[in-house]
């Protein structure tokens, strides 16, 4: 860890310490991947990932809070998310009781003291912002929140500072690594894209992939990973509504482990399919497609 | 502060300039994080820089390809022939021995080693690809020049390169029977492989077939703008993102490229075309904000607030026109129908030429497009007369026919080029259907400057309902967004 020219602290030394940080706690990072994250930190900027379903977006965030011993804050975006799930809340119940309790005080006693620290509910966001120690900040799958939401993501993602009315303005002492991820679902607004840094993370190369099957399931022998990988390769090829993505190849290489199966023959393939292949349709086009009846 | 006329910011500045002539937007603010990154970064990994690079540049996934291509162009791999390890092999005449050629590449497409490909995509380009003045394709080869990939200029300088003749004498795709061979020989396996590994292998040598020429082309287009200059090897060597391409005109993998930026838009118009109903005033209650609303009532509950209701299903009617004229947008047509049945549970697809069949039926999920389109032109009633579009019969036997179909509730899309092909255009049925629609809107393929020449009714049509252009994924992207306030 070390200080970049203005003393804020940054979490990597370079491109490869990325690579060999994140290869430490099992991710294996493309130079794609790598290169944004060590940008994403010494830049001080959000980075923004977009890519299909498994490729291991959320698993970024994990492996770079672990890299680093930093804390991981996660805000979970679904339809209809709001301030008061994403930022703060005042704790209402809470506030009701203090007054009830406390019948009698002077009103700018009561006051000052309902809209004290003590009733604050923080969200992840504020959450993030608040901690002193080093912090991944995870906004998951922010193409499902609602437009509103990504106008809060900017005020808070732009300077690292939010305003509670009762409370006055905190600002981050420490920014967060912040990443957000998106499945592509919808357009996000081209005000918050360019407040970040963009990575398409895709399906990984071959190469890769091997390797990831071979850190994440060990057990499974060389040549049996070779020829997953492959298969799956050529599965992608296919016009499927759902191409199998890195999750699926190591649930695949751990049922094929699983299975005791020490050859990847037509039946051992027909047997476990359905693994990598989540909808019928897929299922019925690649058995016909390769041949496998 | 002087503006940098050379060196790297004015590069880079360059670089941008040519990202927004092929549609890519690129700010100020990405060009100046842009910098950052560069002098963040070590300029010698130049892997490093391209993903830096594109980080800071980019914003959508679709845009890639352009960047790739630019980037290239822009910084490359190192002037000249820069040759790797692999050579060409040579026979003793000083030409390049094309089987010994076929032997090694078939040899590098069954190992799959992609670095080794890539050195000889651009060995095969510097050897077999370099047009010389005098020196026509007929020539062969340009011998030596490779070997030692210096000495040249005056009148050894190549006036091009091209790939096609490159590919042309090399030939990949017909090895894919000897690397099969090859694979198979290499597991030694029992002798007879399944269909299913064969399957496999076949279409995994395909694809790497496939690379190896799309390299050779990469490289053409390097070498090619160390001759022309890169201005004019971007304006030709580069592909248009697949967003910005004329359904009319797009390639079959364009059109692989469309179908999954398709899916999504459907998805899109699915919920801009759900019907909003108004808060309901009956629902289940929600406590959290009722709570907080009691809060001005000193804490008891007097206004209650109720959940906000789900959006209400929308119906969908489809009508397509898929005859001759618009053969290319039908494809097209039939993607985005099949997204939007994916979306939509109460849709019903009507296809016309100049009469008209109801065809739901056939966009079961995961059904093929090409099947689809074989079958519906095969279905009775489509085609009632000459085989030409005719939408006012059309329209006619749609409305007598279904007179059911269209109600308050539907939201009616038409796709077609409204070339009418000089017969009544029916407009009054159509306005007598549009009227009982909630929304209904025509979809174009056509630009807007040819609507209204020769038989194209568009402007009397556009009278009835709003017709947008939509000859690209870009174009339907804004129709769709633009076509609700949400």
């Amino acid at each position: 860890m070390g200080s970049d020219s203005t003393g804020r602290t940054t979490l990597f030394d370079s491109v490869d310490d990325v690579v060999s940080r994140l290869a430490g706690v099992g991710y294996l990072a493309s130079t794609a991947v790598a290169t944004t994250v060590f940008l994403a930190d010494r830049l001080g900027k959000p980075l923004l990932v977009e890519g299909p379903a498994g490729v291991g977006k959320t698993e970024l965030a994990r492996a770079v809070a672990e890299a680093t011993g930093s804390g991981l804050v996660r805000l979970q975006c679904y339809e209809g998310i709001d301030e008061a799930r994403a930022l703060y809340e005042w704790n209402h119940a809470k506030q009701l009781l203090r007054i009830q309790a406390s019948q009698g005080q002077a009103w700018d006693e009561a006051r000052d003291d309902v809209f004290s620290e003590e009733f604050l509910l923080t969200r992840p966001l504020l959450t993030a912002i608040r901690r002193d120690e080093p912090t991944v900040l995870l906004v998951d799958e922010t193409d499902k929140a609602d437009v509103e939401v990504e106008g809060l993501l900017l005020e808070v993602l732009g300077d690292f500072q939010v305003t509670v009315p009762e409370l006055g303005t905190i600002t981050a002492t420490q920014r967060p690594f912040t990443l957000l991820t998106s499945n592509a679902t919808r357009e996000l607004s081209e005000a918050l894209k360019r407040r970040c840094l963009f990575l398409h993370l895709d399906f990984p190369d071959a190469e890769l992939e091997r390797r990831i099957v071979a850190a994440r399931v060990p057990q499974l022998p060389e040549a049996l990973a070779e020829e997953l990988v492959r298969i799956v390769g050529v599965l992608r090829g296919l016009e499927l509504r759902k191409a199998p993505s890195v999750s699926e190849t190591i649930d695949w290489a751990r049922t094929v482990v699983a299975l005791g199966l020490d050859t990847l023959d037509d039946d051992a393939v027909r047997q476990s399919l359905n693994v990598v292949l989540k909808h019928r349709a897929d299922l019925v086009k690649a058995t016909s497609e390769l041949r496998l009846n | 502060m002087d503006t940098p006329q050379r060196g790297l910011p004015a590069h880079l500045v360059d670089f941008v300039h040519a990202l927004r002539d092929h549609h890519v937007d690129v700010g100020p603010g990405e060009t100046v994080d842009a910098a950052a990154v560069m002098a963040e970064l070590d300029l010698l990994r130049r892997e490093q820089l391209r993903e830096g690079l594109a980080a800071a540049l980019l914003r959508r996934s679709g845009q890639r390809q352009t960047f790739d291509a630019l980037f290239e162009l822009w910084f490359p791999l190192g002037q000249g022939a820069a040759l790797g390890e692999v050579a060409l092999p040579y026979a003793d005449d000083g030409s390049v021995d094309v089987d010994a050629l076929r032997d090694l590449l078939a040899e590098l497409l069954a190992g799959g080693d992609t670095a080794a490909l890539a050195e000889l995509a651009r060995a095969v380009v510097d050897g077999l690809g370099a047009l010389g003045p005098g020196r026509g394709p007929a020539a062969g080869g340009s011998g030596g020049q490779g070997r030692d990939g210096q000495g040249r200029g005056g009148a050894d300088q190549p006036s091009g390169f091209s790939s096609y003749q490159a590919l042309n004498r090399v030939k990949p795709e017909t090895l894919l029977a000897r690397v099969l061979a090859e694979l198979r020989a290499r597991r030694q396996e029992e002798a007879a492989d399944s269909p299913f590994a064969e399957e496999v292998a076949r279409r995994e040598t395909r694809a790497r077939i496939a690379d190896f020429r799309r390299m050779v082309q990469a490289e053409t287009t390097r070498r090619g703008s160390e001759i022309r200059g890169r201005e004019a090897a971007a304006r030709t060597g580069v592909r248009r993102q697949a967003e910005q391409t004329d359904f009319l005109s797009a390639g079959a993998d364009t059109l692989a490229d469309l179908r999954r930026r398709v899916a999504p838009l459907g998805r899109h118009l699915a919920t801009r075309l759900a019907a909003r109903r108004r808060r309901a005033h009956r629902g289940a209650i929600d406590m959290r904000r009722t709570l907080r609303r009691s809060m001005s009532t000193g804490g008891v509950p007097v206004n209650l607030v109720h959940r906000r209701p789900r959006p209400g299903r929308p119906e969908l009617v489809l009508l397509c026109d898929v005859s001759g004229s618009v053969a290319g947008f039908s494809h097209f047509t039939m993607m985005l129908v099949q997204a939007l049945r994916e979306q939509f549970s109460r849709i019903r697809i009507f296809c016309f030429v100049d009469g008209c069949v109801e065809v739901t039926d056939l966009f079961t999920p995961g059904a093929d497009l090409g099947g689809i389109l074989t079958e519906v032109h095969s279905r009775r009633g489509l085609v009632a007369w000459s085989g030409h579009s005719d939408y006012g019969r059309a329209f006619d036997r749609f409305a007598e026919r279904w007179p059911d179909a269209v109600t308050s509730r539907t939201a009616l899309l038409v796709l077609g080029d409204a070339r009418t092909n000089h017969q009544d255009p029916g407009l009054g049925v159509l306005a007598a259907v549009v009227g009982k629609a909630r929304h209904a809107h025509w979809l174009n393929p056509e630009p807007q400057r040819q609507w209204g020449t020769g038989d194209s009714a568009a402007p009397e049509y556009a009278r009835v309902l709003p017709m947008h252009e939509c000859r690209t994924a870009a174009q339907l992207a804004g129709v769709v967004g633009g076509l609700l306030p949400v």
